[in-house]
């Protein structure tokens, strides 16, 4: 499943961002991506390791996902059921949940939409993907019926504008140096560090900054 | 046997401030147990369920200051259900019923709610100081109430807890005329204050001596607070992210360098590492400094920070420190006391730490007392060096992230290595274990661990005679938790008036039974036995032969606590 002019634009020097974090799928966020999901929600290459218990009891083994990290829990468990596969106990290591979620870094950001009246914030430690997170930024704000131009992907995420205004928003976000930049260029990671809060363009609004053509967006890479 | 008239024995009585001490006084005879009861002050209940509010308010008229804890210490690690209890509400409305003269209030892992929290602000006149550790169900809103209401609040300490923040403006609740506070902090909630509120708040508290801010108040606010307050004692950073080169970066140096009483240092939830040089004025003073929340402080900057750091006796840090910055507090930090390395990463196996870096702590701070180390790995030899170089450790917990790992030179297990822990500090106060332990070390405590008074197991532990030592042995032992390990009923009923020595015992995912548990209840009606089913394992007609997922016993004054939720039974 790989658009082809879009596949290009995410060959960055980031290690652990893959294309497949921004390719788009016709599955619900989050689904299929299994351990994948574990992996990079914390940041490191190794496995957890095996707790051998030989107590003879399989419900010592489980799976200590964090309430708050937005993982499909079902996904995880069933790739990792295996006895070869690496789990994770509950309560170990014996760290306060207070300090587990601090460590977290919960990366509230403000989401404004053009012509909406109030604003909402997301959490973008929740996503792992571009694609994940206009995801939720159309749910978010379902009452406008509106779709995002995504650039990644150059086609629109939803087809759903036929019969409305055919408003159309782009997705754009202030960076740490007070910089409006558009979504998809650098990898997700980069992006989830520097973003310090969202606005949704209106399309008309948003000239010079949105190209037509994959060109232009595989260049800002 | 009393010569002097009892205002004298409560004014004698009022040098003796610890529990224990009082607890003792009280026991001598029935005279001094009226007068010292008439006359405390202060009261501590380790176990909420204890002991109903109302023994307590009978016993103590006096009270004014009093200390709950609420679920048990594995709560902590997400081993008990939220809404298990721990509930204070029907202290604090026990309290005001009776017209209780409240004036502190610390409470440790219970649930406090809004309305709670408004009773108190209405209900005490006094009231001056709130204290909440690791404890949840409120909001800001309750925040507001006691801001609002208390007009001698003195202090304010949230740590560590779990408040739902409604963004609304409970700091600027405070009234004007509120100029008694003494120590705000701060630190855990996650959304917004309002910035000028609390510059004002802090320029009309010339008594503030603790400060901890949250992650909202940005760098030219801290500046300006710390220009407003430079007799802070203790200063909690909350974001430390800026541009060095800018003129608040040089304010700030200006302001730090007037605040010549900071001992302690925290913070730095946001943060710039290559601008730390400013605090470099403040650590040759400090006492205490807690990096544990700031994982973008490491490398170099943290070395140079903490090589500044002489006078240090209490470090909390993470452990990205590594091996080798260890070994820079070990030659930096010779006052050092107390030392905890949390993992930066928590949710994977992987620490940065390993026995060299507790080695080397070891054998340049010897009045090292207390120590918590979360590490990839240990070894008998290293364990054994530890307890030769420093033999009074009062609290000694070691977390190695993989629970079963043996000695990982030799493979052996690690009983040798705690055993000379046991066998050295022989006044061991609490100890927390872990790696590859057989019954043998169990012995080894039994035998040695006299002072004992909290232990912590896991994944542990070959047959029942593992706990059948501790019990045997370990006579001041208070509360025990055991996790995943091979002790059955016959470990458990060995001894079962012992627990009533005991405030509590915990164990989940071991070998007991219903019908063992059911046995000890019977035997013990002093003892609260609890199983807590909350996977719903287990069927109101269970078979007694089904071994129980979690239990949890205390003894208990109250009888039956009547606020305990459907998953948990009471035996």
């Amino acid at each position: 499943m790989s658009p082809e002019n879009g596949s290009n634009l995410l060959e960055s020097d980031a290690a652990n961002v893959s294309f497949k974090e921004t390719e788009l799928t016709l599955g619900m966020p989050g689904e299929s991506r299994g351990l994948t999901l574990v992996e990079k929600a914390s940041g490191k290459r190794g496995f957890l390791e095996t707790v051998d218990l030989n107590l003879g009891r399989s419900s010592n083994v489980d799976y200590d996902r964090n309430k708050d990290s937005g993982e499909s829990e079902t996904d995880v468990s069933s790739v990792a059921k295996p006895p070869a596969a690496k789990s994770q106990v509950v309560g170990w290591p014996p760290v306060r949940a207070y300090r587990k979620n601090a460590m977290k870094s919960c990366k509230y950001v403000k989401v404004a939409v053009d012509g909406a009246p109030y604003l909402r914030k997301v959490d973008l430690e929740m996503y792992n993907s571009y694609q994940q997170l206009l995801n939720a930024l159309e749910d978010l704000f379902s009452c406008f019926s509106f779709t995002i131009r995504n650039y990644l992907t150059e086609r629109k995420i939803t087809d759903q504008e036929v019969n409305n205004s055919g408003v159309e928003y782009v997705p754009t976000y202030e960076d740490r140096d007070g910089d409006w930049m558009m979504l998809g260029d650098v990898p997700w990671k980069m992006f989830v560090e520097s973003c310090k809060r969202l606005r949704l363009m209106k399309s008309s609004e948003a000239t010079g900054l949105a190209p037509r053509t994959a060109s232009k967006c595989s260049s800002s890479s | 046997m009393n010569y002097f008239p009892d205002e004298v024995l409560e004014h004698i009585f009022d040098f003796v401030t610890s529990q224990r001490d009082r607890n003792s006084v009280s026991q001598v005879c029935k005279p001094w147990y009226k007068i010292e009861s008439s006359c405390r002050q202060k009261v501590f209940v380790g176990n909420c369920y204890a002991i109903s509010p109302e023994r307590v308010i009978e016993r103590f008229p006096g009270l004014k200051s009093i200390f709950l804890k609420g679920k048990p210490h594995f709560a902590d690690f997400n081993l008990v259900p939220h809404d298990w209890g721990g509930f204070v509400y029907p202290w604090i409305e026990a309290f005001a019923r009776n017209n209780v003269g409240l004036e502190e209030l610390k409470l440790k892992r219970m649930i406090i709610s809004d309305e709670c929290l408004e009773l108190i602000s209405r209900s005490f006149p006094n009231f001056k100081s709130l204290v909440l550790v690791s404890c949840e169900g409120f909001t800001t809103d309750g925040l507001a109430a006691i801001a609002s209401n208390c007009r001698f609040l003195r202090e304010l300490d949230l740590q560590e807890n779990d408040v739902e923040d409604h963004r609304g403006h409970w700091l600027s609740c405070i009234p004007d005329t509120c100029t008694s506070l003494v120590s705000l902090n701060f630190a855990c909630l996650k959304g917004d204050v309002n910035l000028a509120a609390l510059e004002r708040l802090v320029a009309r508290s010339p008594n503030l001596r603790s400060l901890r801010l949250n992650h909202a108040v940005p760098l030219d606010i801290l500046q300006k607070i710390l220009m407003r307050a430079p007799h802070l004692v203790d200063l909690g950073v909350g974001s430390y992210v800026h541009d060095p080169d800018s003129e608040t970066y040089n304010k700030l140096v200006t302001a730090i360098r007037r605040c010549k009483s900071v001992k302690s240092l925290s913070g730095f939830l946001d943060v710039a590492p290559h601008c730390l040089s400013a605090f470099h004025l403040i650590c040759p003073r400090l006492t205490s400094l807690n990096l544990s929340y700031a994982p973008g402080i490491h490398g170099t900057e943290l070395v140079k920070l903490i090589r500044h750091c002489r006078k240090l006796q209490r470090l909390w840090i993470l452990d990205c420190i590594g091996d080798e910055g260890l070994e820079v507090v070990a030659s930096t930090c010779k006052d050092l006391q107390e030392i905890r390395v949390f993992p930066s990463d928590p949710f994977v196996g992987n620490a940065a730490v390993t026995e060299v870096g507790l080695v080397a702590l070891s054998r340049g701070c010897p009045k090292l007392q207390s120590i918590l180390y979360f590490c990839q790995q240990m070894t008998n030899a290293a364990l054994i060096t530890v307890a030769k170089n420093c033999p009074n450790f009062t609290r000694f917990r070691l977390c190695i992230l993989d629970p079963t790992k043996p000695d990982a030179v030799t493979n052996q297990p690690l009983d040798e290595g705690f055993g000379a822990i046991v066998h050295s500090c022989k006044g061991l106060r609490r100890l927390s274990m872990s790696g590859q332990l057989t019954d043998q070390v169990f012995l080894y405590i039994g035998m040695y661990a006299e002072q004992l008074e909290m232990l912590s197991i896991a994944f542990a532990g070959d047959t029942d005679k593992g706990m059948q030592y501790l019990l045997n042995g370990c006579k001041k032992l208070r509360k025990l938790e055991i996790r995943d390990c091979p002790f059955g009923n016959a470990a458990l009923l060995m001894d079962v008036g012992k627990y009533e020595t005991m405030r509590s015992l915990w164990m989940s995912s071991c070998e007991i039974t219903l019908g063992g548990c059911k046995s000890l209840a019977k035997k013990m009606p002093r003892l609260n036995v609890e199983i807590i089913n909350d996977n719903d394992q287990m069927e109101v007609s269970a078979d007694d032969r089904q071994k129980v997922e979690k239990m949890y016993l205390y003894r208990t004054l109250a009888g039956q606590r009547k606020d305990a939720p459907e998953f948990v039974w009471t035996l």
